[in-house]
């Protein structure tokens, strides 16, 4: 079928129909509408791997991590205060809810603030979980997609597939960046994650598009537990955004996603993410906790990675996404936006651990507390015994918004050479009144202004970002600042 | 157009800076303002703008027949009082050229026009942009960061003009201006001037006064109005100082 102009598939209810059809047999995997039982053990990791038709080897893999899971204690040292979790109270594999099956059916203040951030009318449907078969549209957008990716040879599939169609390559690298006994979540994770997205980037192949989770919205209910793969071998590029501007709702409060990376010679990956989960009330009720451990591997000689976060919702973030630099002559990178309003929390930052010769590290960080909120920036620069001529250049800065919230800096440096050149800057300051009078004296209401001062203040990171992204992540920012000033 | 009467203004919780203040400026006049340093020439500026960080203790502001005090700096702004500032303030990371539109469109909603998209706001900024003589690419810096004094103040008369206001307060808008500079701002204001919209032009030197020729002159001292005159006050004082006038205070 070919590419028909979006709005004419839209009225033409045959096209739709055949679109739709297509759509069901060609992306969406059945998933019967079954639930396991509540809590985690060795039964519950079974029926995962079984509902998936793994393989025995995955299975084995899947149970290890459990017993791991099992023998550890939850993490305490970051600057979060935690409610305790029942890790029995969980669901580990639930089919999709019922989704809407129209835009009526859903959230008005959901579509409130869709509208607000500018997301395409057909956009939204999609990102509000509406039935997809209803969502005619992103169909055709999808197809062009694949279409265009296989041309280049590009994987780019859900987790679930490549066990399936691609063993080889997930034997190879699973958890091999990422151990599956680096921490609580990620061993959690490993024995119980339900899907996610892989990538592969043959040899010398620059990756004709972004990559974007968004284009396959349809299987967002996997999220929990989500684990993403993303190979580019030599001399390869790709750009991947993960989530979008639009608010998510999800009734799971934990996540625990993890996040491989792995960069062979030449080879260069630039992941962005915006994640804006539900961050909980005004009064700091609900919300989602989101653990997440997410590396790269910079195997390869002048390879590089680069991580470009926009944080702005859940109630509890913990995330470090880190860069282990191998290769020699290869670099990290790291820009992160952390903006926190109410009574969320944040303790986030990077690790870049260098190891190969004459690596190249760079993080900036930006936090932005507001209400009664904290905001932690913790990072790791290493540079190990054989790393001659590394260098790495911080910039943590935070911007304060009112006297009830907190912005918290831990860098830890861990130099053995002598020959390392590692800088370290830090500012903290308000959102200054003169700025603020300024902008108001130019009839910009008060919450215009401060959001315009701040994405000035994170000008830096938004840089970063690819163009779409970044526009969308601006208005972000406005609408997660709203009700911080007057 | 704008009628001050008694007014007493302090630095919030602090002593007191305006001491008993009475201006009236007519719709479409010119009124200037000097005075030596410190008399609370500026705070007037910022009381009338609506800065938070002073307190009217008495007295009273009409505008448009309007009580300006009830509004805030925002509403001030949207309904026409515009203030040049002494200190231009810096953001940064946020390009100029956004700032602009921001704030043209913020009125424009207000008023209930759509707002401008990015094409038709650079084809309105780069009329303005003639009219000071700022090269287009200072709409690619950041507000106001490393811009020099005078372009600075340059491109506060950028932004007047851009938000067409009714009530124009300048204050010190001449100062740090090279003798062209001075020539460009000068001729830039008088562009401006109307029958509907008036001007509060602080100054302590009579040059700007050539450019934007005033209908009225005052003396501002202690925080008070201690004398006015017309256009011709503005020599004398250049050519006496403010003693004498002071000296007839006490
Ligand atoms: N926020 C403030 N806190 C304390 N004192 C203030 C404040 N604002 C103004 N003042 C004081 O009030 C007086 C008047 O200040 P203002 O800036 O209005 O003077 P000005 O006439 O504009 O002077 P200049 O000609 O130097 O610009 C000065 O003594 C100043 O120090
Ligand atoms: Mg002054």
């Amino acid at each position: 079928m070919s590419q028909a102009p979006l709005s004419k598939a839209e009225q033409n209810p045959e096209v739709s129909s055949l679109m739709a059809q297509k759509y069901q047999h060609g992306f969406v995997t059945d998933i019967e509408s079954e639930v396991a039982a509540k809590g985690l053990s060795e039964e519950t990791v079974r029926y995962i791997s079984a509902k998936k038709n793994e393989p025995e080897w995955l299975l084995e893999w899947r149970l290890k991590s459990l017993e791991i899971f099992l023998s550890m204690e939850m993490p305490d040292w970051a600057q979060l205060n935690i409610p305790e979790i029942d890790y029995q109270d969980i669901h580990y594999f639930a089919a999709p809810k019922e989704r809407p099956k129209s835009l009526d059916e859903v959230d008005p203040e959901l579509l409130k603030t869709y509208e607000k951030l500018g997301i395409p009318l057909h956009e939204r449907a999609a990102l509000a979980g509406v039935a997809v078969d209803a969502v005619f549209d992103s169909v055709s957008v999808v197809t062009t997609f694949r279409e265009e990716l296989a041309k280049h040879g590009v994987i780019f599939c859900s987790f679930s597939e490549a066990v399936h169609d691609y063993p080889e390559l997930i034997k190879k690298y699973l958890g091999t960046i990422v151990p599956r006994a680096d921490n609580y979540f990620t061993a959690l994770n490993s024995a119980v994650f339900s899907d996610g997205s892989f990538v592969y980037i043959p040899k010398g192949v620059r990756c004709p598009m972004e990559l974007s989770t968004y284009f396959r919205i349809n299987e967002a209910n996997t999220g929990q537990f989500e684990r993403t793969l993303i190979i580019a071998d030599e001399g390869s590029y790709v750009s991947y955004l993960e989530g979008c501007t639009a608010p998510q709702r999800d009734e799971n409060q934990l996540h625990a996603a993890v996040v491989e990376l792995i960069t062979h010679d030449d080879a260069e990956i630039k992941y962005s993410t915006v994640q804006n989960w539900y961050p909980g009330d005004e009064e700091g009720k609900g919300g989602i906790y989101n653990f997440v451990t997410k590396r790269g591997k910079c195997q390869g000689k002048r390879s590089k990675i680069s991580w470009t976060q926009v944080e702005t919702g859940s109630a509890i973030t913990w995330k470090y996404p880190s860069c282990v630099l191998l290769g020699d002559e290869s670099i990290g990178e790291f820009y992160s936006i952390a903006l926190t309003n109410h009574f969320q929390q944040a303790d986030t930052g990077t690790k870049m651990v260098h190891i190969g010769k004459n690596t190249k590290s760079h993080i900036i960080s930006k936090g932005v507390s507001a209400g009664k909120s904290q905001s932690t920036y913790r990072g790791l620069v290493s540079v190990g015994p054989k790393a001659e001529g590394a260098r790495n250049f911080s910039q943590c800065d935070s911007l304060l918004i009112g006297d009830l919230c907190g912005a918290h800096t831990f860098p830890y440096i861990e130099v053995s050479r002598q020959d390392a050149q590692v800088e370290h800057e830090a500012t903290t300051s308000k959102v200054s009144e003169d700025q603020m009078f300024y902008c108001q004296q130019r009839g910009l209401s008060a919450e215009e202004a401060v959001a315009l001062i701040v994405t000035g203040f994170c000008r830096e990171v938004l840089n970063e970002l690819p163009m779409e992204f970044a526009v969308e992540a601006n208005k972000l920012l406005s609408v997660s600042l709203e009700g911080t000033v007057g | 157009m704008l009628e001050i009467k008694d007014l007493h203004v302090s630095v919030a919780g602090g002593t007191e800076i305006i001491k008993g203040l009475n201006l009236s400026i007519p719709a479409g006049e010119v009124h200037a303002i000097m005075g030596p340093n410190g008399s609370g020439k500026s705070t007037l500026s910022y009381v009338l703008a609506g800065h938070e960080g002073y307190e009217v203790t008495q007295g009273s502001i009409t505008y448009m027949g309007q009580d300006l005090l009830a509004m805030d700096a925002s509403e001030r702004a949207q309904s026409g009082v515009f203030l040049a500032f002494q200190y231009p303030v810096e953001i940064p990371g946020v390009q100029n050229g956004y700032f602009l539109r921001s704030i043209v469109n913020a009125q424009r909603v207000s008023q209930g026009e759509p707002e401008l998209n990015p094409v038709e706001f650079m084809k309105k900024v780069k009329e303005v942009l003639k009219l000071v003589k700022l090269e287009p690419n200072m709409l690619k810096r950041s507000v106001n960061e490393g811009f020099s004094g005078g372009e600075k103040k340059r491109n506060e008369v950028l932004q007047m003009a851009l938000l067409a206001p009714k009530l124009c307060v300048l204050d010190e808008t001449d100062s740090g201006l090279d003798i062209d500079a001075l020539r460009i701002v000068g001729h830039g204001v008088d562009a401006l001037k109307g029958p509907e919209r008036s001007f509060l032009v602080i100054t302590h030197y009579q040059r700007l006064l050539d450019h934007v020729v005033p209908d009225k002159v005052h003396v501002l001292q202690g925080g008070r109005i201690i004398h006015s005159g017309d256009k011709n006050l503005a020599l004398e004082l250049e050519e006496r100082g403010y003693e004498w006038l002071i000296e007839g205070q006490s």
